[in-house]
């Protein structure tokens, strides 16, 4: 939100995304800082799930380019998955491993990709499993869990990597209206603690609560970013103000 | 009946048939299963990259191929022409013969069987597994095989159930089996009933230890998720 003299996080440039001859991205340039927290919101089919998985190139753009760490990312002859492991992911659908127990899911890329010893990974994953309140189900499986439970130890098994920015895809637009506050609390604490995040969500007020910058997209770019007081208060794009008046 | 199964089994140690065709038959499903499980996880591997990835395209085209063929065609026929026509002017064990083409058949079924198993599972466990840093292999062999396995186990062994079955039209290459073995004590005998009876008895019982075992590993595997 203040001026920044540094180099950003991810800085996007002139993004596209095309499938076959749908235009759903166009043109997007977003500078991402260090500490920032970018909510993405939007109508649906806007397009802000696939700029989201574009940032990782879980979608493959088909224009522009995305740094990261000052690395071209979208470059082919990238080791993308190197760069995946310091950009954590959480998914609407949580996606944990069911064929292994929340500790294994939690230690399974640590282990095998920063070559953690398995004491280590437990160690740090108990920390983390402590933070969310789940320590004791360390040995469940995801079957076993409710939805925001499943949804908070997807947080804390990408957190697990350390990475150096968090993207959420809806993260609770498939749980039960009681569970959407166990997960917004773990997002906020993060947020507190200066976690770099970009998030897509329809959680308006969750929106205006801790994020420092919000981008409104439509039909594939950004046509309003603004800090949350303003974007609320005194928006400017016509269809940013149907939207809210739809919303709100 | 006590004479019946003196003369089929006891007389001239004809039992000896009966057992050393067993053995055959054993020796073959297992080294033939040994084979369709490398071929068919190889196959169903390039198979679901090409169709997730569009990589691949020349060996999923050579695979499409090998299961249009084998699949198209019965198994005696390709025995005998893996027996008659390919390793026809050479001399070569029975068993090994025997072993390949099964090995061979298998693989196609076992391949489409993995293949359904791959496919099975949600996209978005390939995703967070890509997500999190995992390379294409790693994910396939951490995150996806390991629940296509478990889903594909019910398919998985009923083909090998048919292939222990299978392997009985070995005899037409006069391969010395469980079933050839039954058929020499017949033409001994000329008691058709107890030497038959006696190897069906035995392949039923095969495949109901076989089956139990499934079953057995089966319940193993599901037990997350209770």
């Amino acid at each position: 939100m203040s001026v920044n003299m540094e180099k950003p996080l991810i800085q996007v440039e002139n993004l596209g995304k095309q499938f076959g001859d749908l235009k759903v991205l166009e043109g997007i340039n977003v500078d991402i800082y260090k500490g920032d927290v970018v909510f993405v919101v939007g109508p649906s089919g806007s397009g802000k799930s696939t700029f989201l998985r574009c940032l990782n190139r879980l979608e493959e753009s088909t224009a522009g380019h995305i740094y990261f760490e000052g690395v071209d990312i979208t470059d082919p002859k990238v080791d993308i998955d190197r760069h995946r492991q310091k950009m954590g992911m959480v998914f609407q659908q949580f996606n944990l491993f069911p064929h292994m127990d929340i500790m294994q899911n939690m230690i399974l890329a640590p282990m095998k990709l920063q070559k953690k010893s398995k004491a280590e990974a437990e160690k740090e994953a108990m920390e983390l499993l402590n933070r969310v309140g789940l320590a004791d189900r360390a040995h469940a499986y995801p079957s076993q869990l409710s939805g925001g439970q499943k949804q908070r130890i997807a947080i804390v098994r990408a957190l697990a990597m350390k990475p150096d920015v968090m993207l959420f895809d809806e993260p609770t637009s498939a749980l039960d209206p009681e569970m959407v506050g166990e997960v917004l609390s773990v997002m906020r604490e993060l947020a507190n603690e200066h976690m770099t995040m970009v998030v897509v969500t329809h959680e308006m007020g969750f929106a205006r609560e801790v994020a420092t910058r919000i981008m409104f997209m439509d039909g594939g770019n950004f046509v309003e970013e603004a800090p949350p007081e303003e974007f609320f208060g005194n928006p400017k794009n016509e269809r940013l103000k149907a939207f809210l008046s739809k919303v709100l | 009946m006590s004479q019946a199964i003196y003369t089929n089994f006891i007389k001239d140690d004809r039992w000896k048939y009966i057992t050393d065709g067993l053995l055959v038959t054993l020796e073959v499903t297992f080294f033939a299963v040994l084979i369709g499980i490398v071929i068919g996880l190889f196959v169903a591997i390039v198979r679901s990259t090409c169709d997730k990835t569009g990589k691949l395209k020349v060996l999923n085209a050579v695979c499409k191929v090998y299961l249009t063929v084998i699949r198209g065609t019965p198994v005696l026929v390709q025995l005998m022409i893996i027996y008659f026509v390919i390793f026809g002017s050479v001399n070569i064990s029975k068993v090994i013969v025997a072993i390949i083409s099964f090995g061979i058949n298998s693989g196609a079924y076992v391949a489409e069987i993995f293949r359904s198993g791959i496919m099975s599972i949600d996209q978005g466990q390939f995703e967070a597994g890509r997500s999190l840093g995992f390379n294409y292999v790693q994910t396939m062999w951490y995150i996806i095989m390991p629940q296509a396995f478990k889903n594909v186990l019910p398919a998985l062994g009923n083909e090998f159930i048919s292939l222990l079955k299978e392997t009985s039209v070995g005899s037409y290459i006069a391969l010395q089996d469980l079933t050839k073995g039954g058929d020499i004590i017949r033409s001994r005998t000329y008691d058709a009933f107890t030497p038959l009876i006696a190897v069906a008895l035995i392949y039923l019982a095969l495949v109901m230890l076989f089956s139990w075992f499934v079953q057995l590993l089966e319940r193993r595997l599901r037990q997350s998720e209770r």
